[in-house]
């Protein structure tokens, strides 16, 4: 088991994370060199039920820990029809000889109970079954019954977050912009979900087009443009309340492409007077805003960086489209992508070690990662039309947008892994474009 | 209702006016249901909604059919080509005429660039629009220009035949606000 999980850790390492860490894990650097990255088996059998109300939601959530480790692309779920072990209580033995022998490396172990005030008491345990011992120890987690998907997700990010060493994602959710109707006539509505497209809820209506949300740094608030006014407009949305406003009315100018600081007070986004992009910055709070850039080109797409201390943004100065990196406060810019093609959409990873970005080359659209100065660069998708990357909250994991070519083309979520694998399309009742991923909650 | 464009230029009566765009809207509703929230707008930019005659010079359906209201742009471009300034020559005296109309340039592009960019490039291309007319002495209170980016293509196969006639920027007529 732990050379499994140790096999599965060094993948993660060697494909995603600093030399120096790979340099550490230096011996299992052979089975990856032989690309032997199989997904690790594990074992989630129903957790155990405190009375016969909970017993649905026990199998559940099961279910949903087994599908965020099955969707990963690293775990393996076993299923329960090989099962030789029953586990009817959550403190008896394990027999790890029953789970050695369907090769269930990880097995998870839970019981579910509802307390006197209605709430639900989720108990769990992540075992190594060839070392014959927990990995970590059982850990409780409280919530209401509505939630217990929320509670099904941090058991997986537990369990995900103790075998690969990476933080988890699981728990987090997606604002995107779901679409209906014909190409020409596209409706488009702000909605927000799960990571996993489950519990969909609109945020704004159809009247409107609406444009790349953004979450803010602790999932509470939504940057958006909006054409409310006829014009594009940025909006500040409160996700509990669902109320929002303008932020930026200037008359005779268009505003959009907005994105939260990491301390949340200020927003950077583009304005456009006199057919000119340019780089603003506004504090929330007062309203005041400050111009960044001052240029004849188009600059755009600006995302700062996890400390604040720099933007990324998309210019077309060089006469093509390329990354640069400025400090926060403006001032000069330094081009950071060299390769040929159109660069755009930069995203800092929240773990500041990659830029995110949507590449256009001989016709096709890439999303891509590279070093936060440009190097290593890594298309990792290749389509029609591949756009607007953002990154799951632990720096692992990329969600986009994917559209279909023709007229009868349609736009939909996908996610990879900053390896380039494991790529998915995202389950949504109808087209979405634009995602935005939270936080862990 | 046609009878009703029979009347000319500056005697056409607010009233009429005020049908014939009353007449464009209530189609525009049917086709386009949110291309606008402000309802002062004329859509016109569909070919659908053809108010009056376009027999009728002083009608917005003759700007649109006859003037041409629109003007289209190379790939990633922004410069006005020499058919796009005769277009514009054409709408700048139209608006110069029909001075009880004011105009919003619409920019656009094509579906070949990301969301932000296009939004960025299709102001480009509305603005090209805006100063030609202004250097053509259409005063710029009555104009207003708005970038729907790759939002509203005209056009929605995925070739460049489609792409063409995406990459535009059109004029669309709208009620003065002194009227």
């Amino acid at each position: 088991m732990m050379t499994r999980i140790l096999t599965l850790l060094a993948a993660l390492l060697l494909l995603a994370l600093p030399p120096m860490a790979t340099a550490q894990d230096g011996p299992l650097r052979i089975e990856i060199t032989e690309g032997v990255i199989e997904p690790l088996p594990f074992a989630v059998p129903d957790f155990v039920a405190g009375d016969a109300a909970s017993a649905e939601m026990s199998r559940n959530i099961a279910r949903v820990i087994a599908a965020d480790l099955v969707g990963t692309g690293l775990f393996r779920e076993i299923s329960q029809d090989a099962f030789i072990s029953r586990v009817t209580s959550f403190s008896s033995p394990v027999q790890f000889a029953d789970w050695k022998a369907i090769n269930a490396q990880a097995l998870i172990t839970g019981a579910v109970d509802v307390d006197s005030t209605g709430k639900v008491v989720v108990r769990f345990r992540v075992w190594d079954v060839f070392a014959g011992k927990e990995l970590e120890n059982g850990l409780q987690l409280v919530g209401t019954t509505d939630g217990w998907r929320r509670i099904a997700h941090k058991v997986a990010d537990q369990v995900y977050s103790r075998i690969t060493g990476e933080g988890g994602y699981f728990d987090s959710r997606v604002v995107f912009v779901a679409e209906t109707g014909p190409k020409g006539q596209r409706a488009k509505r702000l909605a927000i979900m799960d990571y996993d497209g489950a519990n969909v809820k609109y945020l704004t209506d159809s009247a409107n087009i609406v444009l790349a949300p953004r979450f803010s740094p602790t999932g509470d608030r939504i940057l958006y443009t909006s054409y409310e006014t006829g014009f594009p407009r940025v909006y500040l949305l409160d996700v509990a309340s669902v109320s929002r406003r303008e932020l930026e009315n200037q008359v005779g100018t268009m505003s959009f492409a907005p994105r939260f600081s990491p301390d949340g007070r200020t927003v950077v986004y583009s304005l456009i007077t006199g057919g000119n992009t340019d780089i603003y910055r506004m504090d929330i709070g007062s309203g005041a805003s400050a111009r960044l850039t001052s240029a004849p080109s188009i600059e755009t797409a600006p995302s700062y960086s996890p400390d604040g201390s720099q933007i990324v943004f998309e210019s077309d100065r060089s006469g093509s489209n390329h990354l640069y990196v400025m400090p926060a406060g403006g001032g000069e810019a330094r081009r950071i992508s060299s390769g040929k093609g159109q660069y755009g959409t930069p995203v800092w990873s929240p773990r500041g070690d990659y830029i995110a970005f949507t590449k256009q080359s001989k016709g096709r659209f890439h999303i891509g990662v590279m070093r936060t100065d440009g190097s290593e660069e890594r298309l990792l998708t290749a389509s029609f039309l591949d756009e607007g990357p953002t990154w799951a909250p632990n720096g692992r994991v990329i969600m986009f947008t994917r559209e279909t070519q023709g007229a009868q083309g349609q736009a939909r979520l996908y996610s990879v892994d900053i390896t380039g694998r494991n790529l998915r399309q995202v389950s949504t009742a109808t087209g979405a474009s634009d995602p935005s991923w939270s936080p862990l909650q | 209702m046609e009878n009703t464009f029979i009347e000319r230029g500056r005697t056409m009566k607010l009233m009429q006016k005020a049908l014939i765009l009353g007449a464009v809207l209530a189609l525009a509703a049917c086709t386009n249901p949110d291309r606008f929230d402000d309802t002062n707008n004329v859509d016109l930019n569909n070919g659908a909604g053809m108010a009056g005659s376009a027999s009728d010079p002083t009608s917005p359906a003759y700007f649109q059919q006859t003037v041409g209201d629109r003007v289209l742009f190379p790939v990633n471009q922004h410069t006005l080509t020499a058919q796009a300034q005769q277009t514009l020559n054409g709408q700048a005296n139209w608006l110069l005429t029909n001075t009880d109309y004011d105009a919003l340039i619409e920019g656009h592009a094509d579906e070949r660039g990301t969301r932000e960019y296009n939004v960025a490039l299709g102001a480009r291309r509305a603005n090209s629009v805006h100063e030609y007319l202004i250097s053509q002495g259409v005063p710029a209170n009555r104009l207003r220009v708005v970038s729907y980016g790759k939002e509203r293509p005209v056009e929605i196969c995925s070739d460049e035949g489609c792409y063409a006639q995406n990459r535009r920027a059109v004029t669309v007529i709208s009620i003065g606000p002194g009227v």
